[in-house]
């Protein structure tokens, strides 16, 4: 046997019983920054590719999705902070071997480049919004540039789509205190998540039969390949370290096992797929199709949750904690 | 850097707790937080067990991950040495070193910022121990400079087994425990 009490009081919030400090704000911020990243990527793709007609939603609408996803998680990130009042700390220094701090900067350049991308898709994808922006002056320079140079922005857009994605991996995998999501996997892992939401939100969102033909393509294969990443991640953990063994046992026999299985792999992962393969083969009927599309985005926001939640599960240590918090109150 | 290190003799340890209330006297801690910490280990098989008693706190590691990871410079080492300390003006609450810290010995404040043990700096600026050192009834807590072959703490380690809390993280971890 071999057993650890916590024999004095420890009853620290979001550190006991098990660490709890990233809830909801960082898979959400999470799950909109890997959907930014995808909608910078298909949206420059199909800019650099001159088929901004053909596509339309995808050059034209996505970016404001885009724009309006990585405003929220902006949002998000800010309520998470415990202390708010010196948040602009993050812009005070850079520190290389915080990846939280590349992060800070690097989404400054997102923000600016979806902004960009938006822009230039305004007048064709929300004639109405371009309308009131060109009543201002400034508003029609700014249109006016982002038009003019919509290749460099697109070029630009590409590169930082992927990296932010991978960024969103990298700061899991750099906690190697949190065994779970320490697999140099993540970073590919939600790239292809973030492909998958920025395809599901195109094919929820257009109406055109070649563009949802396209992207019913690519959600498949992109789908197809996230499924592969996890195989491989999860192999990837069960070859690891003892902690990382460990880890990879909570969603094999483990407490997680349902919850992973059950309600990610299957519903997220594997029911869109089936659904998407029988589309493509013109076998699934139109109600089917739609639904594809909301289980991607669900699949993508509970591999973030998933990853988040038993990475702070599984640590280094396992101490057995008596303490009730209740008693405290009862002397109070 | 000078690396000050904690030596902490657990076949002399009761787990009497001492080192928690002199912990949270000496650093004003409001209710529900600690700083520092008592876990009994018990091995073995019954009638053939054997009982350790470690006081644990942040291990003010010479390769700290909380330090690396903080994207505000919040976490910085006290005067060259390996004293690990946080700024609370810098510091976002941002959770990063908490996550990166496999000890889980951070802890947040109910002002919103990170906070963790300091190795009662204020006290060591002085030529003092740490207030849990100073406190133990069974002085089984010991405390100096490790890069000094004549202190104490070297002298310890340098005659006694000992071990460190998940040495294999590659932290090298700055509080020892005789066994």
């Amino acid at each position: 046997m071999r057993e650890e009490i916590l024999i004095t009081v420890r009853s620290n919030p979001k550190i006991d019983p098990t660490v709890g400090i990233w809830g909801w704000h960082v898979i959400a911020d999470l799950f909109l920054v890997g959907l930014t990243a995808g909608a910078l990527i298909f949206t420059a793709l199909v800019i650099l590719n001159r088929r901004e007609e053909q596509f339309s939603f995808t050059a034209n609408r996505l970016p404001l999705i885009g724009l309006i996803s990585i405003g929220l998680a902006m949002t998000f990130l800010f309520l998470k902070l415990t202390h708010k009042i010196v948040f602009w700390r993050f812009f005070g220094a850079f520190v290389p071997t915080a990846v939280m701090s590349w992060g800070a900067w690097l989404l400054q350049l997102v923000i600016l480049a979806i902004l960009l991308l938006t822009l230039q898709g305004l007048r064709g994808g929300f004639p109405a919004l371009a309308g009131i922006v060109d009543k201002f002056r400034i508003g029609t320079l700014a249109l006016d540039m982002a038009e003019k140079y919509r290749r460099p922005i697109a070029w630009a857009s590409v590169v930082l789509g992927v990296i932010i994605a991978f960024y969103t991996g990298s700061l899991m995998t750099s906690m190697e205190a949190r065994p779970f999501g320490s697999s140099g996997l993540m970073a590919p892992l939600f790239l292809a998540s973030g492909l998958a939401t920025a395809a599901a939100i195109v094919l929820i969102g257009t109406r055109d039969a070649g563009e949802r033909l396209l992207f019913s393509r690519t959600l498949f294969g992109v789908v197809l390949f996230k499924c592969l990443l996890l195989g491989l991640t999860l192999a990837n953990l069960a070859n690891g370290s003892r902690v990382q063994m460990e880890a990879v046992q909570l969603v094999f026999g483990g407490e997680y096992t349902q919850l992973f299985w059950l309600f990610f792999v299957i519903p997220g992962l594997l029911v869109p797929l089936a659904i998407e393969a029988f589309g493509l083969r013109k076998k699934a009927r139109a109600g089917w199709m739609m639904i594809s599309p909301l289980l991607v985005l669900y699949g993508a926001y509970m591999l973030r949750q998933l990853v988040v939640d038993l990475g702070q599960v599984s640590g280094h240590l396992h101490y057995i904690n008596t303490y009730n918090p209740a008693l405290l109150e009862l002397l109070r | 850097m000078i690396r000050y290190a904690m030596v902490i003799d657990t076949t002399l340890c009761i787990g009497c707790g001492d080192c928690v209330v002199a912990c949270k006297t000496e650093n004003k801690l409001p209710a529900g937080l600690n700083r520092d910490w008592v876990v009994e280990l018990t091995t073995g098989t019954y009638p053939d067990l054997k009982t350790e008693f470690r006081s644990e706190r942040c291990n003010h590691c010479a390769k700290p991950t909380c330090l690396y990871a903080c994207p505000t410079a919040a976490t910085y080492r006290w005067q060259d040495t390996n004293i690990v300390l946080v700024d609370p003006n810098k510091c976002t609450g941002c959770g990063a070193c908490i996550a990166a810290c496999p000890y889980d010995a951070r802890l947040v404040m109910n002002e919103g910022y990170v906070s963790k043990c300091t190795f009662c700096h204020h006290r060591v600026e002085q030529g003092l121990d740490p207030a849990c050192v100073s406190s133990c009834p069974t002085r089984c807590m010991h405390f100096g400079v490790l890069d000094d072959p004549n202190s104490k703490v070297s002298r310890l380690l340098a005659t006694r087994r000992h071990k460190a809390l998940l040495d294999e993280t590659g932290n090298e971890p700055q509080v020892y425990f005789l066994t």
